[in-house]
This record gives structure tokens, C-alpha cells and sequence, in this order.
């Protein structure tokens, strides 16, 4: 497959500089890290944030973290999207026998992204048997849908992020609310901004959907198929993210090179 | 010292430049304000008196955070400085007859101040007209605000100087990327960038208040809201400048160092 042999090439050529690759991936490691250790710093502090211990949160922190990391690996091509567009290299990609997005995606795979990928597990090997849940299969399977469907919406959200680039050249920061913001918001719970962020990010952006409904379920605090599910629901955002990177396909001109 | 001022305003100037992108920037800065307050906004009401300052005071310390995050963030970096020298162009910069060190420096902290300027007075504004608990307040008196515009200065530079180190850093790695991000990040912690620091635990927090990077954004934030005032506001002024000068002899010795081993590759 096509896909594979670019993901070995992108892992070759970046195997080329060993030590730089490490240091990158200590780099991420230490990056998620620092944040790890504010949370922790908070629950010295307070034992509880609207009813969830620091075990809990951590079981929210990893989750996060590791959809974060899963999408990123596989999305950042995205990233580097709205240079391709600005430096007329898109065009060359338009011409190319295959889909934009696939080459898009292609263009950039990197796994130094492996170091928050790493922390996570970690997080998880500590948060799985400390946070008190009685891990039965249904849970298991929640959790597991939680990372999945997470690493979904995040790579959709880069596809939203790259479908702006189409629109505007500049001041495509504001997208980082919601993938960079997403992680560093997401180590708690979302309900703990309040009512209205937890109904956005519900309804507009499904981030609650993957992270706090399922924790309900996973912590006994609510019952019901619905809560187990839904981050299936979240798996809906790539209906609308795919038609707008297509609109902005549709609608592209040239900035020339 | 002119031909400083004029790269410093040559600098200032280009930076307002992209004022898009600072568009961009501002709602992100807002949101991530907003946010980053309702957390702890959060922990206060689930103990009110286990926490460390008032909420006013983190509510001021977190805006203005955001609305000079350009001038304060460890992990902002000029490319151009790493690329001067990975590519060897440092060689003609050499040949200038201005010094490095201090080209680098104005040239850092120009592009900073630019960025600030352009997106501090509205993410400002917003802060003041939020509503309350989220609205920010006006520092506690005059003379509180006085010592607030001496510390931001100070800060600005000690956060230059100590950017000055990962540059010339590049003289010995050449690769760049690992030294950047473990440097900006162990920094930017310890600055209070993530937590302030009033929140770090009592032993961790004795050692923390004295490092360089106590000097950085964490004296002006916690001194505009009088969480640090009169005499002990004096003395967080006086580590400060004292960071400063130290910073600036290590980088400028380490520079001097790194020039005479410094290979110039290619032709």
C-alpha cells in the first residue's frame, strides 16, 4: 500500500538523524510533561475538582493525550498545509495522479510526536488500576472507543484547520483553541469550565463527547448505553470537517509561485 | 548606541507589520485566558481556602499573561538567529562593525515588543469589560502600578538574555531542536507560565523563587496585583536586575567562546 511505504520513508529519513530525533521526542515528552506536573501541582493542593480526585483526572489527562498524539502523528501534514498554499507548492500536488488529501497527509509523518504517544501510556499504566474503576469488558471497550474516536476528531480538526488555509493566508492561529487548546484544556474534565463551554464543546466542537460523558460512565457516575457511546457520536464532526476542506478544494485559487 | 536604536525601531516597525496575524492571535490569546480561568476559577470554589491568592489576583495575573505572552514566552524564538547560524551566515555578520550579542538582543526583543503592542491593548480591553469574576482589576495604587512598569522591562530582559543562551547554544549542537523546546518548556514552567507559582508546593516553591526564571514573567504578573507589594516587590526588583546582569555576562563570555571555536562551513 501507498500510504505504508511513504510511512516508512518519512520514518527512514527521519531515523537519519538519530539523536536530534530523540531529543525531539524528549522534547515532546517533557512538553506534555510540564503540564502533567501542573495538574499534579493543583491536586496537592486541592483534593478534588468538581468531584473528580487526581486518579480520575488522570485517567482524562492520558486519554487526551493519547488521541492527541495518535491524530498528530497521522495529521500534522495538515500543519504544514497552509505553507504548501501560500508557497504555490499545492499546485504541483493538483496535477499529481492521486487525492490532494492523501498527499497532503503524506507529505509530512512525524514521529517524534511519539514522545507525548509514550507519556500517555505511562499515564495510563498509572491511572488504569489507581483511579478505582472495576475494569469489566464494557468498560474496556469505552475506553478504547474514548481513544479512538478522540484521535478521530483531532485529525479532523487539522483537516478544518488546513480547510481555512483555502480561505486566509494569515491569522489561522485561532484554530489552535481548539487543537492545542483542546489538549491542554482537555487534562480536565470538560465540565469543570461550566455549563456553556461543556454545551460548545457537546455541539459544536464533540471534544466533550470522547472525553467527559464516557468518564462519566467509565467512574459509575452515570449508567446507560448512551454515555458508553458517545464517542460515536463525536465520529458525526467528520461529516462537516471533510465537506469544508471540499468546499475550500472546490473554491482554490492559486496564490502563484 | 544609535545605530541600536535604529535596528531596534527597524525591527519594532516590521513586526507591526502582520497585523492579521495578529488577529489571529488575539482570539486565541482571549480564549485561552478564558479557559485557563474558568479551571481555576473551578478549584477555587471547591476550596476556597486552600488557595493561595486571591481569585482577583489570578484573574489579572492570567489576562495579563495572555496579553504579553509575546513578550514573556520562553518558547518564542527568532528563526532567523538559528538559521544565521546553521548556514554559516554568521559569518557575515561577523564582519558588521556592530556587536552580536547585543544585534541579537535588540533584534529579539524589538520583534517582541512589537508583538505585544499589537495585541495586548485588546485582549485587554475585553478583560476589563468581562463580567465579574472573570473581569480584571486595576492594581491596588500607583505606586503598585509604578513598580509593575519597572518589572516588565526587567523581565523582557531577563527572558532576551536567557534566549540569548539556547542561540549561541546552536554554536556547539548545530541541531537546534532538542536544546529549544527542553530549555523553553523547563522554563517556562518555573516561571509560573503554566501554574504561577504561588500554587507550586511550599518545598518546591522555596528553591523556585530565586531562580532566574522567578524573574521572568512571574515578578511583573504577581506585582501589577499586589500579590507581591511595598518592600517584597522591591526586592523581587532587585533579582530581577541581578538575573539580568548575570545572564547577559554568561551569554556574552559564552558567545565570545563560541566565536573563537566557531567554523565557518562552505564557501
Amino acid at each position: 500500500m501507498l500510504y505504508l511505504k511513504f510511512v516508512s520513508i518519512h520514518l527512514k529519513s527521519q531515523m537519519q538523524y538519530k539523536t536530534s530525533f530523540f531529543l525531539t521526542i524528549l522534547g515532546q515528552f517533557l512538553a506534555s510533561f510540564t503540564a502533567l506536573l501542573g495538574v499534579w501541582f493543583m491536586f496537592e493542593r486541592f483534593p478534588e475538582v468538581e468531584g473528580f480526585t487526581f486518579p480520575e483526572v488522570l485517567l482524562c489527562v492520558a486519554t487526551v493525550l493519547l488521541a492527541f498524539s495518535l491524530a498528530e502523528c497521522f495529521g500534522r501534514g495538515f500543519d504544514q498545509f497552509p505553507q504548501l498554499i501560500s508557497n504555490g507548492m499545492f499546485d504541483r500536488i493538483l496535477v499529481r495522479p492521486r487525492s490532494a488529501l492523501f498527499q497532503v497527509l503524506t507529505a509530512r509523518i512525524d514521529f517524534s510526536r511519539l514522545g507525548r504517544f509514550v507519556q500517555a501510556v505511562l499515564v495510563f499504566a498509572y491511572a488504569i488500576p489507581g483511579s478505582g474503576v472495576e475494569w469489566s469488558w464494557d468498560k474496556i471497550l469505552t475506553l478504547i472507543l474514548m481513544v479512538v474516536c478522540g484521535s478521530i476528531v483531532f485529525f479532523c480538526l487539522f483537516m478544518v484547520y488546513a480547510g481555512f488555509a483555502f480561505f486566509f493566508v494569515e491569522g489561522l492561529e485561532f484554530m489552535n483553541i481548539f487543537t492545542d487548546g483542546g489538549r491542554e484544556f482537555g487534562r480536565y474534565p470538560f465540565a469543570v469550565y461550566g455549563e456553556k463551554v461543556l454545551k460548545f464543546l457537546t455541539y459544536v466542537i464533540p471534544l466533550a463527547l470522547f472525553q467527559y460523558y464516557p468518564l462519566l460512565y467509565l467512574l459509575d457516575r452515570e449508567q446507560g448505553l448512551l454515555f458508553m457511546l458517545s464517542p460515536l457520536g463525536g465520529l458525526l464532526f467528520a461529516v462537516p470537517a471533510y465537506l469544508f476542506w471540499h468546499l475550500g478544494l472546490r473554491r482554490y485559487v492559486s496564490t502563484g509561485s | 548606541m544609535k545605530k541600536y536604536q535604529a535596528l531596534f525601531t527597524i525591527r519594532f516597525s516590521s513586526g507591526l507589520q502582520y497585523r492579521a496575524a495578529a488577529l489571529g492571535g488575539i482570539a486565541t490569546q482571549f480564549a485561552w485566558g478564558f479557559m485557563e480561568l474558568l479551571a481555576f476559577l473551578a478549584f477555587y470554589k471547591a476550596n476556597p481556602g486552600a488557595y493561595p491568592m486571591e481569585f482577583s489576583q489570578t484573574v489579572s495575573y492570567i489576562w495579563l499573561q495572555q496579553a504579553f505572552l509575546a513578550l514573556f514566552m520562553t518558547w518564542f524564538y527568532e528563526q532567523d538567529i538559528f538559521e544565521t547560524i546553521t548556514s554559516g551566515a554568521v559569518a557575515y555578520e561577523l564582519v558588521r562593525p556592530i556587536d552580536l550579542y547585543n544585534r541579537w538582543f535588540c533584534h529579539s526583543a524589538a520583534n517582541r515588543l512589537a508583538r505585544a503592542v499589537l495585541r495586548c491593548f485588546p485582549i485587554l480591553l475585553v478583560a476589563f469589560i468581562v463580567p465579574e469574576p472573570l473581569r480584571m482589576s486595576l492594581p491596588p495604587d500607583l505606586g503598585q502600578f509604578g513598580l509593575f512598569m519597572i518589572s516588565v522591562p526587567l523581565s523582557l530582559g531577563v527572558v532576551v538574555a536567557f534566549t540569548m543562551l539556547v542561540y549561541i547554544s546552536v554554536f556547539f549542537t548545530l541541531s537546534p531542536i532538542g536544546v529549544r523546546i527542553v530549555a523553553a518548556l523547563l522554563a517556562d514552567f518555573l516561571a509560573g507560565g503554566i501554574v504561577p507559582l504561588p500554587f507550586f508546593p511550599d518545598v518546591v516553591r522555596g528553591v523556585v523563587e530565586i531562580l532566574p526564571f522567578a524573574a521572568m514573567q512571574n515578578m511583573p504578573l504577581r506585582i501589577y496585583s499586589g500579590h507581591i507589594s511595598g518592600a517584597a516587590a522591591v526586592r523581587g526588583l532587585f533579582l530581577q536586575a541581578f538575573w539580568f546582569v548575570i545572564l547577559v555576562v554568561l551569554g556574552r563570555l559564552w558567545m565570545k567562546l563560541a566565536l573563537r571555536r566557531a567554523v565557518v562551513q562552505g564557501g
